[in-house]
């Protein structure tokens, strides 16, 4: 088996970063690594099993407000709080399965963007609690895991890199086990992988119930890291930004969702100083993407953008 | 789409339940009002689902900008009226200008972005995305964050025994029907529509006996984005043009063309009565985003259930 050269060299410059860096990148840094975790969640749906889901904003919403509300509403300790946002993201992911997976293509991207919308209205309809579009922030007093403290730069920066070297090295571990294999086959031709006795529809429920796992870890995490949730992560814009990072990066490949997180977010932080024209930038990069780098930027390696 | 003015014209219904007038009383008056707007919403969401509907039904692809290209109908109504003195006259002018110009910018996008990525249906989801965030962005920037109102081209109030009733919104509702009437003679009895049938039914058949299909694309694109805009540009008296409009005709053409069947006109029109009515009833009595998160999961629901849809008769 080829060794993780480069998955590992990451990590090491990622632990690294925080001695090195000054305090603003740093900071960038941690929230980078948290949408990189969403993002290699994303990557296990449609760039590893090939399907393109409109609805992950749901499961990063869910991690989110799981653990937001346990933690702003209920006074549950934060170290209980995320593990139940984990579970949250899980859960609901399994839940949509059950129901979108018995569609294929375009109609599984409509039906996730359906509940994804359900999802976000939903949040609005429950304004008493979520405080809708505005919505809250987290004592800061509650925002502990044990003895650290995470609205210090310091610890907030060593969960991410925790959380997001779990991601990286677990996806790792997937995509070289024997169900990670199938994961690729069921991509490549469902039928086939059929005739050979696996059965597609429990693989995909498996890959976006990992998927949301992953969704809403970064989503609970963001909740207790940031301190603060809001209705505009359920939006759609948060169910594209993922597809938009991971097709950035290469679809499929390890390393690729946290390369096109990290790109886009540093793109729109450059473009931010020079226009206010955000949007453009988002817009034009997915069009350019699609025509002219289908597989992303490290797409050589796997990952085909077109499932079958 | 009209349910914001609904809610300034019935003020007491939105009150919160406790202070409710009761409904024994005024019940039917208040379903006539409920289905006056519904009718009207369903006349705009009609236009604008139709458009959806075509371009999935001939190019089997789905344009994800579709909302944006009713924004973009309701920003040009409201610049060309804003250009010219007269309410009637600018308004007239928008009626023309803002499909045209729609039109030309669909057929645009169809030229340099659809046809290299081969209309792959997920790859134009993607594009189509990118695209709208364009469109949105070109409005914020050249036409403000602000929401701004068209006069309408004329003001009218018809008397009823009730209540007042804006005699404009029954012109959207009779304008909504001629242009659909329009389509439907455009698909059936023109030869236009015959090709357009003919590459719907097969492209490759279509290609060989000599039919331009790309050509035939573009024209269906551009007639479905003219068909956004023109729903926008008859809604902008009622209610204000904004850069982030396109959010919810979008949400709703989709909900319509899913209920009423991917690609068949005849279920879209039906399912656009079918939620107009509904939704105005479930706004007025409950609560509009109520209405809208059963809406959305019914659309889930009927996809995974029933992908025909529930007026649809043959498989989309």
């Amino acid at each position: 088996m080829r060794p993780a050269l480069a998955p590992v060299a990451v990590l090491v410059l990622l632990a690294a970063a925080p001695f090195v860096l000054p305090g603003y990148h740093a900071t960038n840094l941690a929230r980078i690594m948290v949408l990189a975790t969403f993002a290699m969640g994303y990557n296990i749906a449609f760039g590893v099993t090939g399907l393109l889901s409109l609805g992950h904003a749901l499961f990063f919403a869910a991690g989110l407000y799981a653990t937001g509300l346990l933690v702003a509403q209920a006074g549950i300790p934060a170290t209980l709080a995320l593990p139940a946002g984990i579970a949250a993201g899980a859960a609901l992911a399994a839940l949509v399965g059950l129901l979108a997976l018995r569609t294929t293509g375009t109609a599984f991207m409509i039906v996730t963007l359906m509940f994804a919308q359900a999802g976000y209205l939903a949040i609005l309809y429950f304004g008493e609690w979520t405080r809708g579009d505005e919505g809250f922030t987290l004592p800061r007093a509650a925002r502990t895991l044990g003895p650290l403290d995470l609205s210090l730069d310091g610890p907030r920066y060593a969960v991410a890199f925790v959380l997001f070297a779990a991601g990286l090295l677990a996806s790792l571990a997937l995509l070289r086990s024997p169900a990670g294999r199938v994961l690729v086959a069921v991509r490549e031709n469902a039928e086939r992988t059929r005739m050979l006795g696996y059965d597609p529809f429990r693989y995909r429920l498996l890959a976006l119930t990992l998927s949301g796992l992953y969704a809403g870890a970064a989503g609970g995490a963001y909740a207790i890291l940031f301190g603060y949730a809001g209705a505009t992560f359920a939006s759609v814009q948060y169910s594209i930004l993922p597809l938009l990072w991971v097709l950035l990066g290469g679809a499929g490949t390890v390393l690729g969702p946290l390369l096109g997180t990290a790109l886009m977010f540093y793109l729109l932080d450059l473009a931010a100083r020079v226009t206010d024209a955000t949007l453009l930038v988002v817009g034009a990069s997915l069009i350019l993407l699609v025509l002219f780098a289908p597989r992303g930027l490290l797409g050589a390696f796997a990952g085909r953008f077109r499932s079958p | 789409m009209v349910r914001n003015h609904l809610l300034v014209a019935l003020p007491s219904l939105n009150a919160p339940p406790n202070h409710r007038p009761r409904l024994t009383v005024d019940f039917g008056p208040y379903l006539l009002l409920a289905t006056l707007e519904g009718l009207v919403m369903a006349a705009v969401l009609a236009l604008t689902a139709v458009g959806l509907s075509l371009v999935f039904g001939v190019m089997r692809v789905v344009n994800v900008a579709h909302g944006e290209f009713f924004m973009l109908g309701a920003v040009l109504a409201w610049a060309v009226a804003h250009t010219l003195a007269s309410p009637a006259l600018g308004f007239l002018a928008a009626l023309l200008v803002a499909p045209l110009v729609a039109a030309l910018v669909a057929i645009a996008l169809d030229r340099l972005v659809l046809r290299r990525l081969d209309y792959e249906p997920e790859a134009v989801i993607v594009a189509t995305i990118g695209f709208g965030y364009i469109l949105q962005q070109g409005a914020l920037s050249l036409y403000g964050p602000d929401a701004r109102a068209v006069a309408p081209p004329f003001d009218l109030r018809l008397q009823l025994p009730w209540f007042g009733y804006s005699g404009y919104k029954l012109a959207v509702i009779a304008a909504a029907c001629l242009i659909l009437a329009g389509v439907w003679l455009l698909l059936t009895r023109s030869r236009i529509g015959l090709l357009m049938r003919a590459t719907q039914w097969d492209r490759e058949t279509a290609t060989a006996f000599g039919i331009d299909t790309d050509r035939v694309y573009a024209v269906v694109f551009g007639l479905g984005a003219a068909l956004a805009a023109v729903a926008a540009v008859l809604i902008v008296p009622i209610q204000q043009a904004h850069y982030l409009m396109g959010g919810d005709p979008l949400l709703l053409s989709f909900i319509t063309v899913i209920i009423g069947g991917l690609g068949s006109l005849r279920g879209t029109v039906l399912a656009a009565l079918f939620i107009g009515l509904s939704d105005g009833i479930i706004s007025v009595f409950f609560s509009p985003t109520l209405a809208k998160i059963l809406a959305t999961l019914l659309v889930a629901l009927v996809l995974v259930f029933r992908p025909q849809g529930l007026f649809g008769r043959r498989p989309a």
